[in-house]
């Protein structure tokens, strides 16, 4: 990358503004990633804490989706779920949404009712058993709740028995109770869904007559999830796109105006190779510099924001929209730059 | 002998027509020496540099580079040629603008895959026969056009070629610097010992030339130097 290096030096400004454009994509980009994940969290982390690998839910009218909101099975599907040989572990559970009191702070939160084994980890206390609840740290501390502590909702006063790590659903805290106590938050006789161990879920379906999925497609029957998770890729995707097109361009322009240059190159023995070389190194450079620029002000801003807005960042959160707008960015710049290949040395004499 | 062309013929599509750029071209320049190649504008001199620096093939006939005929020559044998026998001095000196004058030696080491120190040393040698050693930092933009041309005499001797061939070196320059340009390379040509052919417009450069042609239509006929710079006062 002889001449490439050169060239980054040489006309700063140029590739300052390319790599300026590139950084505000990536930054972009992963900020996107962050707000998806932090709003998936938000949305379905409670779904995926269950220590379970399926999710059994009443089977949807035809032409309908899995849905926790309307999804409802009978109680007894739990003892017959788990008589069944394909079945290693089943456990109830109960979805629904409503308000929270204590001493006249009022928070929405979800009610999940279910056994202790779905539990997720508890930072104090212990798992609630009749009478009691356990809220997820951020909620406690909304309500400004601990263990021992007595809540409302609706007509029950319940007690506090402990604060689990923080899980959400819906958007909302989540409020942990046993099944028995959530049927009566919910005013129902019945259960949302269950909570399976399984090596056959079709096996399940067909003797229970319901729709199992993996835990992770039950993502979907949380309102909105699927939707507002497509809407944030669609925004990604095109922005990865839109940053190939504008890498394509620059080095398409960049090629065109440097033409009669390569061709001095190649008349003085250079070879296509040795330019395409060149050029896609040059357009790496850019791209790794531009992108990893773009991410560490991301994260930056992502801490900054952190509290204020859903945002999760991890390596792969980071990483994955890099790696992918970064091999998109160098198919574009090699599509333009591929025209270095035909330059003919012979117009480096003056030939047209 | 570095140069041989025998019974050269190149012809170009024109519309409906082809134009015959080189006719029947017969001449040798051997090591050493300097022939100076002159006609009006289109009678084939650029195509004669062309064929001879192995950037267009030949019709029919042979051309052959320090010993190696051109025909059947694929594409990267070409540039191998190009690479290491034989060098160009463009008309505009045709450097690169991001490289500084060091750099622009140095891209041909590079491309060659020599070592660095070698290049740098080489380099600083070249620069310090066309007296440029004051002025290595600087990028073309920073030279004046004699001195652009002097980093292109340089370049082109870098990989120590055998034959050299020269566009048009003198016409972007004023007579004092075009005519320390071409007593340059008259001196290189004995230094290095190479084959040189320089396509030139200026007659006035006659007297330097170990050889002079002249190029009319597709046609060249060489010329004893003193009969050529006669004609030329006249």
């Amino acid at each position: 990358m002889f001449i490439a290096f050169r060239d980054l030096r040489y006309a700063t400004g140029r590739f300052a503004l390319v790599g300026s454009v590139i950084t505000l994509m990536s930054l972009l980009v992963v900020l996107l990633s962050g707000l998806t994940a932090g709003l998936s969290a938000a949305s379905v982390s409670a779904v995926s804490a269950l220590p379970v690998g399926s999710v059994t839910f009443e089977q949807p009218a035809d032409g309908s989706e899995i849905d926790f909101a309307t999804s409802s099975l009978p109680v007894d599907t739990v003892a017959r779920a788990r008589a069944l040989p394909e079945v290693t572990s089943v456990h109830p559970l109960g979805i629904s949404t409503g308000r929270v009191t204590k001493d006249g702070r009022t928070s929405a939160a979800t009610f999940i009712g279910t056994d202790t084994a779905l539990l997720p980890e508890f930072r104090s206390g212990t798992a609630p058993g009749p009478g009691e609840v356990a809220p997820t740290a951020g909620l406690a501390a909304e309500l400004g709740v601990t263990t021992g502590d007595r809540l409302t909702v609706g007509a029950l006063a319940l007690t506090v028995s402990g604060v689990t790590l923080d899980t959400s659903f819906s958007h909302l805290p989540v409020l942990y109770t046993g099944i028995a106590d959530w049927q009566q938050l919910a005013h129902t006789s019945t259960i949302t869904a269950l909570g399976v161990d399984t090596s056959d879920r079709a096996a399940v379906d067909q003797a229970l007559g319901t729709r199992t999925t993996s835990r992770e497609d039950a993502f979907a029957g949380v309102g909105g999830y699927t939707s507002e998770q497509n809407s944030l890729d669609a925004m990604r995707w095109l922005l990865i796109g839109i940053s190939a097109l504008v890498v394509g361009s620059f080095f398409t322009v960049w090629t065109i105006q440097r033409r009669h240059d390569l061709a001095v190159v190649r008349a003085i023995g250079g070879t296509p190779g040795y330019l395409l070389r060149d050029a896609l190194g040059q357009a790496a450079i850019v791209l790794l510099v531009g992108a990893a620029l773009g991410a560490v002000a991301a994260i930056g801003l992502g801490a900054l924001a952190d509290g204020v807005v859903p945002f999760a960042l991890t390596v792969g959160a980071v990483a994955q929209p890099l790696l992918i707008m970064f091999g998109l960015g160098l198919v574009g710049a090699a599509v333009a730059v591929r025209t270095v290949a035909t330059v003919d040395p012979l117009t480096a004499l003056g030939a047209s | 002998m570095s140069l041989n062309l025998h019974s050269v013929r190149v012809t170009f599509p024109d519309g409906d027509h082809r134009i015959t750029a080189l006719d029947d071209v017969t001449v040798t320049v051997r090591a050493g020496e300097m022939m100076l190649v002159t006609g009006p504008s289109g009678s084939g001199k650029s195509t004669l540099l062309a064929v001879a620096g192995a950037l267009t093939e030949a019709g029919s006939g042979t051309v052959s580079v320090a010993g190696t005929p051109l025909a059947g020559l694929g594409r990267s044998q070409r540039d191998r040629l190009r690479r290491t026998r034989i060098g160009f001095v463009f008309q505009q000196a045709n450097l690169l603008p991001s490289l500084t004058v060091t750099d622009q030696l140095l891209l041909i080491g590079h491309i060659n895959g020599e070592r660095p120190a070698a290049s740098r040393d080489r380099a600083r040698e070249l620069l310090a026969r066309v007296g440029l050693t004051a002025k290595e930092g600087r990028r073309p933009h920073q030279l004046s056009g004699g001195e652009r041309q002097r980093v292109g005499i340089a370049r082109a001797l870098m990989g120590r070629p055998a034959l050299l061939l020269v566009d048009e070196p003198t016409s972007a320059l004023d007579h004092e610097r075009g005519l320390q340009v071409m007593t340059m390379l008259a001196e290189v040509t004995a230094e290095q010992r190479t084959a040189t052919v320089v396509v030139t417009h200026d007659l006035q450069y006659l007297p330097l030339a170990d050889r002079v042609a002249r190029m009319q239509d597709g046609r060249l006929t060489v010329e004893d130097p003193s009969r050529a710079v006669g004609r030329a006062q006249m």
